[in-house]
């Protein structure tokens, strides 16, 4: 399961795309979980400016230690930089933004 | 129920064991660690965790042909590459060559924030990807407890392992996983809950300024193990683990005899010398010559061809052969034809046991039939006396097991009585050889004599003890009523009694002389005596001649008579005249018999 899921509204020119890939393990309830946190916080403090990649380990299993994972789900923030990691299935709302330094809307 | 048979009988089979290929680590295990299942290792910083576990699977990969996933969570593939090499362990190697796989799992604490629910699938991932990729039969987890620093929710964590060390069973890798040592319990984060299979305890103690590491095997379930503390030795060999199966008494034993160099010393070890495999102590005061029979020993042993080790704790092999060469011992000649093997070191440089590891290791390494120890005593000093007799015996024991004959030299100082003060040790020593200083008119001699000697008639003499430069000698002590002498009073005694010896000598000559004197005056007598006799009986045969010539003359005229007289015949009866003839020739053979 690899699928990008495009920003639903147009990019804002004058900032940054985010760049995020959630690595999971098969469609587990956590993963799932996870995905679906991830969606709704983009979509609440980032629309328009975010990629997710899921990356599924389990079809990809040299991912794992090439982009040094070992728990799962994991977040990724790629860009912008640096880069930041979160582990969980992000259902703790207010950790996940300070994970990816998201600050509150404004 | 056959099957329940079945189950019974294979619930008795013993546990399968994965050598590590550690010398040492083996024979403690009985084999190995248990085949696919985890052992713990654990121990504080510095002590040798990784180093072991490295071991582990390089053996694994080049001894066993079983490759191995090692899963690192402190150092990077490169930092760990680099540590071992000076073990003489070519990882980059083992990976070209897929035997083996360095997996670094970096856990930053400042990168992570827990946002909910997760686990560790990942790293079950990375292992088992890592593992298929090489067919990996071990796996090292170096160590895991790193996670516990970086991830918040143990409770998380604890399920995890749970389920990793059942997934490493089920996967049948046999898994080591290391662990930090902690206040009052095995590890610091209790992961001995979870692998209770095999755990294996490591130490490193200072005492008395000198730094040991140890090795313990806290339990093995299903197997038999030494329960001791082993020392171990790192260098550049890698790990060697003091071996333990050689303990005990029932090794083999020689009735072939090793001489000991030195023939009249032989001659009084019932004329043969030492027993091969037996261990010999001499023991004595400082300058008693000591090295000097050690060196004998040597030399005897590699001229026979065989090989000899000589452990020398006091001076450098240089100065050994030199020192010797003055006793017309040509000790160099058997190192460069690689019979003999110096290994020269300070006491000091390290504990007694791993004194007695490095000797294990080179014992292993040249595979002598003859050890030297000199002088043991300075190896005694480096620990207590509990621990000396303890490592001692399991030396002696292990050389006695590989029919090693041992040559042990022991200092005593000359105020201490020697018989008593090392009463520890003898019990040990099969033949002890005591060498002494005699001192008497103001002079020192060395005399020596066997205290004992298991086994064989030995001589109870003491003996004088003479270095020259061809070597030791050993030649009678006067004993007289002055006691023992030796030394220049011995020599003014043999010559006094070389003197006697001289004068009875003459004397004995003096009286031959005489006695062959007196035999010719007599036999000069009898002749003379004889002379007379023959005399003597000419004189009578002559006598007895005429007179039987006149009795026939007598006859004949009587006969002629008696025919002018016209007698009978019957007046001179032949019978009478026989008789009295008869007479005279006795009386005549009597006189001759005389």
């Amino acid at each position: 399961m690899k699928a990008t899921v495009k920003p639903k509204s147009q990019p804002n020119t004058d900032s940054e795309i985010w760049e995020l890939r959630l690595y999971v393990a098969g469609q587990t309830p956590k993963s799932i979980k996870a995905f679906a946190n991830l969606n709704r916080i983009c979509e609440e403090k980032l629309a328009g400016r975010y990629r997710i990649e899921v990356v599924d380990l389990l079809e990809n299993p040299q991912l794992a230690a090439g982009h040094q994972i070992f728990a799962i789900p994991t977040l990724v923030r790629t860009m912008p930089s640096p880069m930041r990691k979160i582990i969980g299935d992000l259902s703790n709302t207010d950790r996940t933004l300070v994970g990816l330094d998201i600050r509150a809307a404004d | 129920m056959s099957r329940a048979r079945h189950k019974a009988s294979g619930s008795l089979e013993p546990v399968q064991k994965s050598p590590t290929g550690i010398q040492g680590l083996d024979e403690i295990t009985r084999g190995g660690l248990p085949k696919g299942r985890p052992t713990l290792f654990c121990g504080s910083a510095g002590c040798g965790k990784t180093l072991f576990a490295t071991e582990f699977l390089v053996r694994g990969a080049t001894q066993y042909d079983e490759p191995g996933v090692f899963m690192s969570f402190e150092e990077t593939g490169e930092e760990l590459t680099k540590n071992v090499a000076s073990l003489g362990f070519d990882l980059k190697n083992l990976i070209a060559t897929k035997k083996l796989v360095i997996d670094h799992v970096q856990v930053e604490r400042s990168e992570i924030e827990e946002t909910g629910e997760y686990d560790l699938e990942a790293i079950f991932i990375r292992l088992g990807y890592a593992i298929d990729s090489i067919g990996a039969k071990r796996v090292v987890m170096d160590t895991l407890e790193s996670l516990f620093a970086a991830l918040p929710n143990e409770a998380i964590l604890r399920a995890e392992l749970r389920r990793l060390f059942g997934w490493l069973k089920t996967r049948g890798m046999t898994a080591v996983i290391t662990a930090e040592r902690g206040a009052g319990t095995l590890t610091r984060h209790g992961l001995e809950e979870y692998v209770s299979d095999c755990v294996i305890l490591l130490d490193h103690r200072v005492t008395d300024l000198v730094s040991t590491r140890r090795l313990r095997v806290v339990k093995y379930r299903g197997s038999t193990h030494g329960t001791n503390e082993y020392p171990f030795l790192i260098d550049e060999q890698g790990i060697s683990v003091l071996p333990i199966t050689s303990i005990g008494l029932n090794h083999q034993v020689s009735n072939e005899r090793v001489p000991s160099g030195i023939p009249r010393l032989d001659t009084m070890l019932g004329g043969e010398g030492f027993y091969r495999g037996s261990s010999v102590l001499v023991s004595g005061t400082p300058g008693t010559g000591k090295s000097s029979m050690a060196a004998h020993f040597a030399d005897a042993s590699c001229s026979r061809g065989e090989r000899c080790i000589y452990f020398a704790f006091e001076e450098s092999e240089q100065q050994i052969i030199r020192n010797m060469r003055s006793i017309g011992i040509d000790l160099g000649r058997w190192v460069k034809r690689g019979l003999l093997r110096f290994h020269a070191t300070r006491p000091t440089a390290q504990g007694l046991e791993m004194h007695l590891v490095t000797m294990n290791k080179q014992i292993n390494e040249f595979r002598p039939s003859a050890a030297i120890v000199d002088p043991v005593t300075n190896l005694i000093s480096t620990g207590t006396a509990k621990e000396v007799e303890s490592t001692l015996t399991r030396l002696i024991d292990f050389l006695k097991g590989h029919g090693i004959t041992l040559f042990f030299t022991s200092l005593t100082h000359g105020n201490l009585n020697l018989e008593r003060s090392e009463v520890g040790m003898s019990s040990l020593m099969d033949t002890w050889i005591l060498l002494r200083d005699i001192e008497s008119n103001g002079e020192r001699n060395r005399g020596i004599y066997i205290l004992k000697s298991r086994g064989m008639a030995h001589s109870n003499q003491i003996r004088e003890f003479k270095l020259s430069d061809t070597g030791v000698h050993l030649s009678d002590v006067y004993l007289g009523s002055a006691g023992v002498l030796t030394g220049s009073a011995r020599a003014a005694q043999e010559a006094k009694e070389a003197f006697e010896a001289r004068a009875r000598r003459q004397e004995i000559d003096r009286k031959e002389r005489a006695l062959v004197r007196k035999r010719r005056a007599l036999e000069a007598q009898i002749s003379a005596l004889r002379d007379e006799f023959e005399a003597e009986e000419e004189e009578i045969r002559t006598i007895v001649a005429q007179e039987e010539t006149l009795e026939v003359s007598i006859d004949d005229q009587r006969r002629e008579m008696a025919q002018v007289r016209k007698a009978d015949d019957g007046a001179l009866k032949p019978v009478e005249r026989d008789a009295r003839r008869n007479q005279a020739i006795r009386i005549n053979g009597k006189r001759r018999a005389r």
